[in-house]
């Protein structure tokens, strides 16, 4: 993200305010698509310059296989979405690949670096970070502490530090002007002060994107997103993954709104049963008989009637 | 009746010994409950800790009674570690269970007569505590003489207590106060609301919230010193179960997560203690009588006054919920 700041100020990243204009497509989205143009689209495929990869990963509650993934790569500087009916594992696998639950067998690196055994909480200094399919705003603490939370590397985070002001005020009025930045951008400036449960379900999901971003990550990966929220914001949260992209971050995200994947993802990898059963771009994955097989059953559009069979 | 005896006894158990370390105590426990959500039900283990740890410098080791604050701290650093390994990284039930059975276990072994010879049996410590007072006497209080001004009477000694005590109420409320504006605060507060959110952002949450645990111990421990070095000697049915929810009814009464109710609310419970109290004896002294039954008897004063303080606790949290300093928004976003 640092050396996008710069840019932020010359070019509106995110501007919801013309949905019906014709996107222009940005430099990063024609290189994400450039970088993928190439690759061919099939389950487990190689990808010329993965941030993410994964290898082997399994995870069993008891008897049920929730996650059986072979190999799993993320393209860096790409929006890739991950998605599959209910149960495919989605959730499960994200919660594998950011420490809040431990595979069964297999390994995974981030950027170059093995995340066998790595705490949970050290995901985010690294630049790996998440946000949750039911937002968790802390709704008892004002919108800027939220914000301001979500900074990594906190001087007065030491309680022996915490004691004296003059020790972390200085980082501290950096991080604000930071965070004030982020809630201009997201057009949440005007509840800067009001308590996060004061704010609209969307509005919450804009916090918690906001706040994710004050870690300075390198890849987000966003749960559910779109999930209950109104068409309208729909737009400016399409906007604003997009505008992560054009920040230089990698973006991976579950969705089951497929407007919203067709519109703005680079690459598409489809989860079904626990296992990764299609990838490719977003108009490889419409026409791929599998997917359809996934979400309406192999016996669609055949007459249930025995004596036709 | 007596109705100014009544009122003068509850304001200067108002501002008492009493009211003084259940305030040490009260600020301890705000940090654990109020801020970091931690449910410690044994806040008198750790003032137990700090109690045997001055009680036993010059009664059972021999050495000089200052020594005894390090002692103290020692112990309720070890209990809380004790306590928050095994269950900080469960569900905040499960450390309620632990806390409450650990401060038992406490209370249990110091009464031992196994360890008779470390912890005083039943009988308890005491001569341990005249270095303490020789420092008030030396800055010119007498003992036995009186002070203070119009009925806040004083004896020397007393005041002496009062002095120290409020002074530790004061440090503490500072420091707590300082750390909860500051980004540690901010964290204890973020895991109170959402624990994985809080790790999500990169914050190691088992790390802090053993933090909150053994700080706000060590600041109980200073409540049981405190509580040792007045009374000069410790009395292990002190640090029952009701001390502990005493503390916790006085810090609810005064607001949680508010540094100015922890210390206004347990001195509200001991007013208001002494309020009640005294004007039942005053009933009893000109008994109601309906018929030959007496409607109040001087052995049911101690039990009524309970019962009515729950009454009042139970009104307080249906019409002012947030405690009489805490924050009425906050309060108000209970979903997650």
């Amino acid at each position: 993200m640092k050396d996008a700041d710069d840019q932020s100020a010359t070019e509106p990243v995110a501007t919801p305010d013309d949905p019906h204009a014709p996107r222009v497509l940005s430099e990063y989205a024609k290189a994400a698509k450039a970088a993928l143009a190439g690759v061919s689209p099939e389950p487990g495929v190689a990808k010329p310059d993965p941030i993410l990869v994964a290898d082997g990963i399994r995870r069993a509650f008891g008897g049920i296989v929730a996650v059986d993934v072979d190999h799993f790569e993320v393209q860096r500087g790409s929006i890739t979405a991950l998605i599959g009916p209910n149960g495919a594992g989605k959730t499960t696998f994200f919660n594998l690949m950011t420490g809040f639950d431990k595979p069964n067998t297999g390994r995974w690196s981030f950027d170059g670096a093995s995340m066998d055994g790595v705490a949970t909480h050290r995901m985010a200094s690294r630049g790996m970070v998440r946000t949750f399919q039911l937002t968790k705003s802390l709704t008892k603490l004002p919108v800027i502490e939220n914000m301001k939370l979500g900074a990594t590397g906190q001087i007065g985070e030491k309680w022996w530090n915490g004691l004296f002001p003059g020790r972390w005020k200085k980082q501290e009025a950096e991080i604000e002007a930071r965070a004030d930045e982020l809630l201009t951008r997201f057009k949440l400036d005007h509840m800067r002060d009001e308590y996060a449960g004061a704010l609209s379900g969307g509005q919450r999901k804009l916090l918690e994107m906001a706040r994710a971003l004050m870690t300075d990550p390198t890849l987000v990966m966003l749960d559910e997103p779109m999930a209950g929220v109104n068409p309208a914001l729909k737009q400016s949260l399409n906007q604003h993954v997009r505008g992560l992209r054009d920040l230089g971050m990698t973006v991976l995200f579950v969705e089951h709104d497929m407007d919203m994947v067709h519109d703005i993802s680079d690459w598409v990898i489809v989860m079904a049963e626990g296992q990764v059963i299609a990838e490719g771009t977003p108009d490889d994955i419409s026409s791929n008989p599998a997917v359809i097989d996934a979400y309406l059953g192999a016996h669609q559009g055949k007459t249930l009637l025995e004596d036709q069979v | 009746m007596d109705i100014g005896g009544v009122l003068e006894n509850a304001i200067l158990q108002f501002i008492g010994f009493n009211a003084c370390y259940y305030a040490i105590a009260a600020i301890g426990l705000n940090v654990q409950f109020g801020y970091a959500g931690l449910l410690n039900f044994g806040q008198a283990g750790f003032m137990a800790a700090g109690a045997y740890g001055v009680g036993q410098t010059a009664s059972i080791f021999g050495i000089s009674l200052w020594w005894g604050v390090l002692i103290g701290i020692g112990y309720s650093v070890f209990l809380g570690l004790l306590m928050g390994v095994p269950t900080l990284r469960l569900r905040a039930d499960y450390l309620a269970i632990v806390t409450i059975a650990s401060a038992e276990i406490v209370r249990l072994i110091v009464r031992s007569v196994k360890f008779r010879d470390q912890f005083g049996g039943t009988d308890g410590l005491k001569d341990f505590a005249d270095t303490f007072q020789q420092v008030g006497i030396n800055l010119g209080l007498d003992s036995a003489g009186e002070y203070g001004f119009w009925f806040f009477q004083f004896s020397g000694r007393t005041l002496w207590n009062l002095i120290v005590g409020w002074s530790l109420v004061a440090i503490f409320g500072v420091v707590v106060w300082l750390l909860m504006k500051s980004p540690w605060g901010r964290v204890l507060k973020a895991i109170r609301e959402d624990e994985d959110a809080v790790r999500s952002l990169g914050k190691n949450v088992f790390s802090y919230k053993m933090q909150a645990l053994v700080l706000g111990g060590v600041i109980g421990s200073f409540a049981g010193m405190m509580l040792a070095l007045g009374n000069a000697n410790v009395q292990p049915d002190n640090f029952s179960r009701d001390l502990t929810f005493f503390v916790l009814t006085g810090l609810v009464l005064g607001g949680v997560a508010k540094v100015t109710g922890s210390i206004i609310g347990p001195m509200v419970f001991w007013g208001i203690y002494s309020l009640l109290d005294g004007f039942l004896r005053e009933l009893v002294d000109k008994p109601v009588r309906i018929g030959d039954f007496r409607l109040l008897q001087s052995t049911d004063v101690g039990v009524v006054v309970f019962m009515v303080m729950g009454i009042l606790l139970v009104l307080l949290m249906v019409y002012r919920p947030q405690g009489l300093f805490g924050n009425k928004k906050e309060m108000a976003f209970e979903g997650r």
